[in-house]
């Protein structure tokens, strides 16, 4: 095939993708009006949608390409990504989601900010969810040069450019209400782009089983522990599960959606859902590992693990099939970068446009819509251009680096927060800082020295196992020494935060 | 010509709200030590209900890394054709997930519902 023909099935994919996203935008667009409209679509999304919307958010370049070329490569153990990723949403559903929805705050800043009363906790709180976006944001960017690379031949700083302007377009014109409907549609579209090939690739793989014998498999790719096992694997592992199970709660385009909720009811009903939408999605990326075992070893030893899920079609099925095939798995591919730097942006953006471009400068303040889109062009602007500077960053390295900094972080501050009536502005300061320094630093250290062994290696390549508990010791003992600054008001917030909304209570 | 009588001004209201002004509300929005103790029920129950459903999590879920770490036979063995940490992981685990969740927002559901039949009065 020419390599003209071979890029058709990517174009056209990527370009109905666009089209449609910046379609249901508009759309969407047509009920957008107010400030509230923009952050949180004015608290008015029934729990279905929202509940797709979440997952269409949620499920990254990470989900639909890493996961499979992870597997690939590595085997069993990298299953604990995925059951991470959707085990998160229980903790969520079953700590934080109700009472973060009637705390009735708009972001994390806000949260942290209406619990303890202060204006400095608010600060770092800003500054933590800005680092977390931005660092989320980066993969996304790169993850688009990729794609576009691998599907239709287009040069890297390409895809960054694409998704930058289809997500600033969307989200400084509709804000949160329209891109509910975007996020929404894209879950469908990512699940059904992976579903549709997964089907007619096992069909395939099935015809093939008389005549194939299957691959000798060494061993330690069927067994679920960190590679090489041992005392090290087993801390790999554990750490991998504590940073993903406690770090969803923590990331701000995770946590920014539940405020879009009616009640705390519905928040909870739509983490349920989300429970649901993720559990079905992730049966899929491992079936593309194990194929790729049998169908495509050689991505392995090339370095191209991550392209699995885009060209596996192609070497299972050939001629006109394989290629529409690969066409919608590049278009999933695009719906997942898309969609999940939508959700970022809205939350840095939020962020930023509180905290930031609509704070008072010289006597003159920015309206409140406009200093929103001001922020979302910052937003999309700082990630893109690092992406554009920088193309070859470890991708999978960052997206760990942002859960863990969200579970060493905004993890032991929602849960004392809304558990424990004793945090004071002071602690939560100091476990923010414990832990987000000891993350952070960890993880910056691995990037920038790259490769060495032993315990010190390992403890500083999954830090979350040390961290979280090192960020909640801190939180306690700290707030402990400060007792006499317990907020006045806690106990009000806490009917706030746990009684039914439909009950007539003073919620301060 | 007489001008057309305007429609009357039809005021929209939200559905009438549950009015339960009763002593234990009040001994809440006081915050007494009764309203106190209400409260510290309510949340003891919630907390109790989602330490439950996690230890649950962590005794299944949780300790899978462990069991093949001390059994690394388990990593050959076969069910139905796969590999059993395959199997766990890749599959049977979510449905687990869906179902621990539709089990805590039930429960948690009925939890509020008896606190706010506490609130209005109701002794059970």
């Amino acid at each position: 095939m020419s390599p003209g023909l071979y890029a058709v099935p990517g174009i056209v994919a990527v370009t109905l993708v666009t089209v449609a996203t910046l379609a249901i935008g508009t759309w969407g667009l047509r009920f957008s009006r107010t400030t509230s409209d923009f952050f949180v679509a004015s608290r008015t999304v029934r729990p279905r949608l929202n509940a797709s919307a979440i997952g269409g958010e949620y499920l990254s370049a990470a989900s639909f390409l890493g996961v499979a070329g992870l597997v690939l490569t590595f085997g069993a153990d990298m299953l604990w990504y995925p059951v991470g990723w959707t085990a998160g949403y229980l903790v969520l559903l079953v700590l934080v989601a109700a009472p973060l929805r009637r705390s009735g705050a708009y972001t994390l800043p806000d949260f942290a900010e209406a619990r303890l009363g202060s204006r400095s906790v608010r600060a770092v709180c800003s500054l933590i969810v800005v680092a977390i976006g931005w660092l989320y944001l980066l993969p996304q960017f790169q993850g688009a040069g990729l794609t576009l690379r691998s599907a239709i031949g287009a040069p890297t700083w390409l895809g960054p450019v694409i998704v930058a302007l289809v997500v600033l377009a969307n989200v400084t014109s509709g804000g949160m209400r329209s891109i509910t409907f975007v996020q929404a549609f894209q879950y469908w579209l990512k699940l059904t782009a992976l579903l549709v090939p997964a089907a007619v690739l096992l069909a395939v793989w099935a015809g093939d089983r008389a005549t194939t014998t299957p691959s000798a498999r060494p061993g330690d790719w069927s067994v679920p522990l960190a590679t090489g096992g041992g005392g090290q694997g087993l801390y790999v592992t554990y750490s991998l599960i504590v940073a993903t199970f406690l770090g969803t709660m923590g990331l701000p385009h995770v946590v920014v959606r539940f405020y879009t909720n009616p009640d705390g009811r519905a928040a909870r009903r739509t983490t349920l859902v989300v429970l649901g939408l993720l559990g079905i999605f992730y049966l899929l990326p491992p079936v593309y590992g194990a194929l790729g075992r049998i169908y495509a070893p050689e991505l392995v030893a090339s370095g191209r693990s991550d392209a699995l899920v885009l060209e596996l079609p192609r070497l299972m099925v050939p001629g006109l099939v394989g290629d529409l095939l690969t066409g919608l798995v590049t278009a999933g591919a695009f719906a997942a970068f898309l969609s999940t730097s939508s959700g970022l942006t809205i939350a840095v953006a939020g962020v930023l446009s509180q905290d930031v471009t609509g704070r008072t400068y010289g006597g003159t303040r920015l309206r409140g819509v406009t200093a929103f889109r001001l922020a979302a062009v910052v937003a999309v602007l700082v990630p893109a251009v690092a992406a554009l500077a920088a193309p070859d960053l470890g991708v999978a390295r960052a997206v760990g680096l942002a859960f863990a900094v969200a579970a060493s972080t905004f993890c032991p501050l929602l849960l004392l927060g809304i558990w424990w009536r004793g945090l004071t502005d002071a602690g939560a300061i100091a476990g923010l800082f414990a832990g987000g320094l000891g993350s952070g630093a960890a993880v910056g250290w691995t990037l920038l020295s790259g490769q060495s062994t032993g315990w010190a290696a390992v403890l500083l390549e999954q830090p979350a196992a040390w961290s979280v508990p090192l960020a909640f010791v801190t939180m306690v003992l700290v707030s402990g020494l400060t007792r006499s600054r317990v907020p006045a008001h806690t106990g009000r917030f806490m009917v706030r935060l746990h009684t039914p909304e439909a009950l007539e209570l003073d919620r301060g | 010509m007489t001008e057309p009588s305007r429609p009357e001004r039809v005021r929209v209201a939200g559905p009438a709200r549950r009015r339960t002004p009763s002593a234990r509300t009040r001994d809440i929005d006081a915050e007494t030590r009764l309203g106190g103790m209400y409260m510290g029920s309510l949340l003891r129950e919630q907390l109790r209900l989602a330490l439950g459903v996690l230890g649950t999590l962590a005794l299944t879920v949780g300790l899978l890394p462990l069991l093949f770490h001390l059994a690394p036979g388990l990593g050959t063995l076969h069910v139905l054709g796969l590999p059993l940490g395959w199997l766990l992981l890749g599959v049977l685990v979510y449905p687990l997930l869906v179902l621990l969740g539709w089990v805590y927002v039930r429960r948690a559901e009925r939890n509020e519902r008896h606190f706010a039949d506490l609130m209005a009065g109701e002794n059970r």
